[in-house]
């Protein structure tokens, strides 16, 4: 599967542009504001529905423009699908495979995998748990069906359960029966969710770890350690131990949504004690190891984009990376880079083929 | 600018929808009377304030004994309208015409959320036993709590009326589900039998178009081949 053309109208910096892919390695050279990382956000819509970026559709609209539209040439098994997306202001998100447009977009996810490595992936490593566990049910929900209803599930019952606890705090009043009652729901929908994260980290690890040795090239050891009260406790139990903890903190305090992972290279964990390069080399191998994973699980090569790529990366990682990313499998690659040459050279040593486009402002 | 200038043009937009009427923005009215029902009529669910004029404005077209009928069902609907003191059912009468039917089998009660599911029921001519209608479901983010609703009702029909079946006939929904919990727990010591509705493929689906959840659950939950024979 490999997108093959793509035409832009009226998004973010684009008035009109047209490109063709290789099936293969694809580098966006040009000076900084040009719309590189826009291009790569245009084809992360196109397989996504949204932006990377930005939740709000209509700010993804050129300013002073009524709407965007983009549509994309994908190419399955010699087959031909044209995925097509426009939106415009005050109006609902308009997605079409082939002319059929969808009635729900989350029909459309995991029909064109892709997996975006981006400088912003560093808030991975920074930021609180809720970003590590969307990391974990954005890789989870694409392979199994069932994840995301309980997920939905799971939190509806978490809403009314904490909405039940602060009216009783507010009127005083004691209602253990009730908040009992929706213990019942948490328990149903959070253990299978629990059970899938489990067996999933279990999957990851060991690609992960392959991938960060392949990178990095000396010998450290990086592990993943996924952290849940569920696992030394029984969820039943742990719900009616914590009854008196939550009424005092209007919330509940234990459970699945308090879930995190900590990373650790040599024992030491990433956040304190890793230097950017080995935090990048990181979230790299964790990118690389969710491609492997969806390549695995959908039986279906994810594109890869790699947005802003030289930042913090030595010459010789770098160069580990590409050969990596270049091998059968990966799908099909988009890098971008300010520097025209850089990238191309790497290639070049390697001998490996690449479509060169250097964006120039007039093509904006 | 551009937005102050899109603000002053609303009016005219209005115009351009009705025909006959001259419809004015909506903010400035020319008479309290007309923006006082303009108010109450949006107060309905589902009506906004452009609808609301839209319903008043053909009102006032109307004749006046067209208008006086109207309010006459209306304050018939708040003086005359009953709830049934067995089933809470909306009625004409303190027993409403289900409970009051000699025909119908008063040891099998349905439960359910509200009279839309009783008329629901109704309309399939196939339930031949007596309603409970609880008037909502547990959900402590719309502040209804099991206290709110017809429970404690219920658990008194069963002490006080001789029943051999309970069909909690509730929405598969969240909060559905919860309060079906609830019931069963509360209900469980009855000598009763506790059913609840079959969920599954639905008439007339073809099996590829069902959705994955309820397809799992059909599966799972398979009934023998007779049971799907006329009866």
């Amino acid at each position: 599967m490999y997108l093959k053309e793509l035409s832009l109208f009226n998004f973010k910096n684009y008035s009109e542009a047209f490109f063709e892919f290789s099936e293969k390695a694809n580098f966006f050279g040009g000076n900084n504001g040009i719309g590189k990382t826009n291009l790569l956000d245009a084809i992360y819509y196109t397989s996504f529905c949204k932006s990377f970026f930005n939740p709000i559709d209509s700010q993804n609209i050129q300013s002073e423009k009524d709407f965007f539209m983009l549509k994309g040439l994908y190419l399955k098994d010699g087959e031909e699908s044209i995925v097509h997306c426009s939106i415009k202001r005050n109006q609902k998100k308009l997605f079409k495979l082939n002319k059929k447009t969808y009635e729900r977009l989350a029909e459309h996810i995991g029909k064109f995998p892709l997996v975006m490595v981006s400088p912003a992936d560093v808030l991975l490593i920074l930021e609180g748990s809720e970003t590590r566990r969307k990391f974990l049910d954005g890789i989870i929900a694409q392979s199994n069906k069932n994840y995301l209803d309980n997920l939905l599930n799971y939190n509806r019952a978490l809403a009314q359960r904490n909405v039940l606890l602060k009216q009783m705090a507010a009127s005083g009043r004691c209602d253990k029966e009730s908040v009992f009652l929706w213990n019942e729901q948490l328990v149903k929908f959070g253990n299978p969710i629990y059970e899938a994260r489990c067996e999933f980290i279990r999957d990851f690890i060991p690609i992960f770890r392959s991938y960060y040795s392949q990178i990095s090239d000396i010998n450290e050891t990086v592990s993943l350690v996924y952290e849940s009260m569920l696992l030394e406790n029984n969820f039943t139990e742990l719900l009616e131990n914590a009854y008196s903890r939550d009424r005092a903190a209007t919330h509940t305090t234990c459970g699945i949504h308090k879930d995190d992972m900590t990373f650790f290279i040599n024992d030491f964990p990433v956040k304190k004690f890793a230097s950017q390069g080995q935090q990048k080399t990181y979230l790299l191998s964790l990118r690389l190891a969710q491609a492997q994973y969806i390549t695995e699980k959908l039986k279906m090569k994810p594109i890869i984009l790699l947005d802003d790529i030289y930042d913090k990366l030595d010459d010789e990682r770098l160069a580990r990376l590409i050969a990596i990313l270049v091998n059968d499998s990966f799908g099909q690659l988009f890098i971008t880079d300010t520097h025209p040459q850089r990238i191309p050279q790497v290639f070049e040593k390697l001998q490996i083929p690449v479509k060169i486009n250097i964006l120039q402002a007039s093509e904006v | 600018m551009n937005n102050i200038k899109e603000g002053c043009m609303k009016p005219k937009l209005l115009n351009f929808e009705s025909e006959s009427t001259e419809i004015y923005p909506v903010e400035k009215f020319p008479s309290k009377t007309l923006e006082k029902a303009v108010e109450v009529f949006s107060s309905l669910p589902g009506v906004g304030k452009k609808t609301a004029l839209r319903y008043v404005l053909h009102l006032l077209k109307e004749d006046a004994g067209t208008i006086e009928n109207f309010s006459e069902v209306l304050q018939n609907l708040s003086n005359n309208i009953q709830h049934c003191k067995n089933c809470f059912n909306i009625s004409d009468n303190p027993v409403c015409e289900v409970c009051s039917n000699p025909k119908r089998e008063q040891e099998v009660i349905c439960i359910v959320q509200d009279i839309r599911d009783v008329l629901a029921i109704e309309s399939t001519m196939q339930y031949k036993g007596v309603y409970h209608v609880l008037g909502g479901l547990i959900s402590p983010i719309d502040s209804v709590g099991p206290n709110d609703i017809k429970i404690n009702e219920l658990i008194h029909r069963l002490q006080t009326s001789r029943i051999n079946e309970v069909i909690m006939a509730l929405s598969t929904t969240m909060e559905g589900d919860t309060t079906n919990f609830y019931l069963f727990k509360k209900i469980k010591d009855f000598p009763v039998k506790i059913t609840t509705l079959a969920r599954g493929v639905a008439f007339g689906d073809e099996l590829e178009y069902t959705d994955e959840i309820t397809l799992a659950r059909s599966i799972t939950n398979r009934v023998p081949y007779e049971n799907t024979l006329a009866r």
